[in-house]
């Protein structure tokens, strides 16, 4: 990752909510687009802490290569898995119109 | 808004095209690529699935090792490298076939990269080079009701089966494609023929289109005659056959042609292709990469093959596929025009595993070649996909041998196989399709033929034997075609000479 923008603008904060589909409103748009570089501020400073001999990492442990065996284990079943759904259908979990948002 | 189609040939006079094919393989383990949950195909909906694959609180993935020597094999068939150290990403959308509300995919770290495979046009060889090769997970299947059925613009809601979430999946990226323009579809459609020849042959997958384990998508872009600079690319969804895989390339330089023409300018987007028309239709824009926000799974162990594990795997490869043809070709005695015609027509396996099952080299080509190929054209499908197999076409074959069916009644056995009316015999039986070569009941039928036919009969009395094929032929027509013509032949001339 390059150093993080220090300006983030409002169409920034307004593409980035659109993205996580958070509905903010012109507040708060505002709100955020004034304290998200100062979060980035601080992220950025931390990132100093690091040097460059120091690699990125994404996981806390150097693990590799956890594998399980190809082996059928028991699933739900349809009652159970269909359980938290709001609404289902035909043994399927029914869920509003897609699209239009696109 | 209409859209302006330019015929192909004449885009080709001013126009390149430039293509990337992206081939989704699903493959056939026992379970999902991050759970036990089983893959069977048709099975009820909802049936395989567990809190995993459900995205549930909690529920955390761990990697199949066999989905990933699989991975690892396709990528080897591929002439690809493997990478010594690979992750997981996580390709951030929102969608509800996916409950996680990501993929889990690979990112910049495919499992399998820069690799190649030489495919055959007309005697011509064209080498294909691919990118990379990467492993992710299936979707669910939505099913879209109210509007038009099944078609997603004006459905009011939709339907998700979660059985397919999770499947493994390999997709194989080609580099950019850029051959003669007259050869781009056919060169696009041997190449996914050979990819699905060459995973089939490792086992690894079904490879079958018309039940999406293998899917492709063509992107294409066309830039003009001399130029160098690329153009906007659309990425065609839903090509569901090889044929379609050729009519999708030959529509969008078609279409983008038209766009070009005047003066417009392509969009990027998805599209569909539709089987019904041959045509392709607007599905999303396509959102900018960066907004998958990919970033390393934290939930899954970085994947880090041994070269001694890739090795082993690299010994379990069948014979290379240029190999194989060559040994299969002189095992079959098969001209070059019979085994390119017979790559050609997607029909190499199929013929394969009818010898296999017992069929001569010759009735397996004549039968997937000529009847079976001449149905799928009808039909608009893929051999593969007509519903008979290799097997029943030797079983047929067979009986033809033993000389209970002829050519003719073969056909309407096929018809019966197809149609779902059972095995080959029980067609027969339900039929009532058996050749009659019962002397008694031919013999009072030649009899019949030559007291209708007095001048055929008299010209091979007189020794003309050629004359037997009208008296063969009024035979035929009144035993409905259902006589052993060698027989009928015989009686006739024992009768008249």
């Amino acid at each position: 990752m390059s150093e993080p923008a220090k300006g983030i603008s409002r169409a920034d904060v307004s593409h980035l909510a659109g993205l996580a589909r958070i509905d903010l409103s012109e507040a708060e748009l505002d709100h955020f687009a004034a304290e998200l570089p100062a979060i980035l501020e601080h992220v950025a400073v931390v990132q100093q802490a690091a040097g460059d001999d120091v690699e990125a990492m994404s996981h806390p442990v150097p693990v590799n290569n956890v594998f399980r065996e190809d082996v059928v284990v028991p699933c739900l079943t349809p009652e159970e898995a269909l359980a938290g759904a709001p609404a289902s259908e035909q043994q399927r979990f029914l869920v509003p119109k897609i699209l239009g948002e696109d | 808004m209409s859209e302006t189609l330019v015929p192909v040939d004449e885009a080709l006079t001013r126009y390149d095209p430039v293509m990337g094919l992206e081939i989704h393989i699903e493959l056939n383990t026992a379970t999902k690529m991050f759970c036990g949950c089983p893959t069977e195909f048709g099975a009820e909906p909802n049936t395989q699935v567990c809190p995993v694959c459900l995205a549930l609180p909690g529920a955390l993935p761990v990697v199949n090792a066999k989905a990933i020597e699989s991975a690892i094999r396709i990528g080897l068939a591929l002439n690809c490298e493997i990478a010594e150290w690979c992750r997981f990403a996580r390709k951030n959308y929102f969608y509800p076939d996916m409950p996680k509300n990501f993929q889990t995919s690979q990112y910049d770290e495919p499992i399998a990269f820069d690799g190649h495979v030489d495919v055959e046009v007309d005697g011509e060889t064209y080498r294909i080079d691919i990118e990379r090769a990467h492993m992710e997970e299936d979707t669910g299947k939505s099913l879209h009701v109210g509007g038009s059925t099944g078609r997603i613009h004006g459905a009011d809601f939709s339907l998700v089966d979660y059985n397919r979430a999770g499947i493994p999946l390999i997709e194989i990226v080609t580099r950019t494609i850029e051959v003669p323009g007259d050869k781009a579809a056919a060169v696009a459609r041997a190449y996914v023929s050979y990819v699905r020849d060459l995973i089939g042959g490792l086992g690894v997958s079904d490879v079958r289109m018309d039940q999406g384990s293998l899917r492709a998508d063509v992107n294409l872009s066309l830039k003009p005659k001399g130029s160098t600079t690329l153009g906007t690319r659309s990425e065609t969804k839903n090509v569901n056959s090889f044929r379609s895989v050729e009519r999708a390339v030959r529509y969008e330089i078609s279409r983008h042609a038209g766009i070009l023409d005047e003066g417009g300018s392509v969009l990027q987007e998805t599209r569909h292709f539709h089987e019904d028309t041959g045509t392709t239709s607007s599905g999303r824009e396509k959102s900018d990469a960066d907004d998958y926000r990919y970033f390393p799974e934290p939930d899954l162990a970085p994947v880090s093959p041994s070269r001694e594990w890739v090795e082993e795997l690299r010994a379990t490869l069948p014979e290379p596929p240029a190999v194989r043809r060559a040994r299969l070709q002189a095992d079959w005695g098969f001209s070059d025009l019979e085994m390119r015609d017979t790559i050609g027509a997607g029909a190499l396996q199929l013929v394969a595993d009818t010898i296999e099952a017992g069929a001569t080299p010759q009735a397996a080509r004549k039968w997937w070649l000529g009847e079976m190929a001449r149905r799928a054209n009808e039909q608009g499908a893929d051999l593969d996909s007509l519903g008979i197999t290799p097997l029943q076409v030797a079983e047929i074959q067979a009986l033809i041998d033993a000389g209970r069916i002829n050519d003719k009644l073969a056909r309407s056995v096929f018809d019966g196989v197809i149609a779902g009316e059972g095995t080959p015999e029980e067609v027969i039986v339900g039929r009532q399709l058996e050749v009659v070569s019962d002397d008694g009941a031919l013999g009072e039928a030649v009899d019949r033929a030559i007291a209708g036919d007095p001048d055929a009969a008299q010209k091979i009395r007189d020794g003309k034997q050629a004359a037997a094929g009208a008296l063969i032929g009024a035979v035929m027509k009144e035993m409905r075609g259902q006589a052993d013509a060698g027989r009928v032949r015989e009686l006739i001339l024992e009768k008249l000479t």
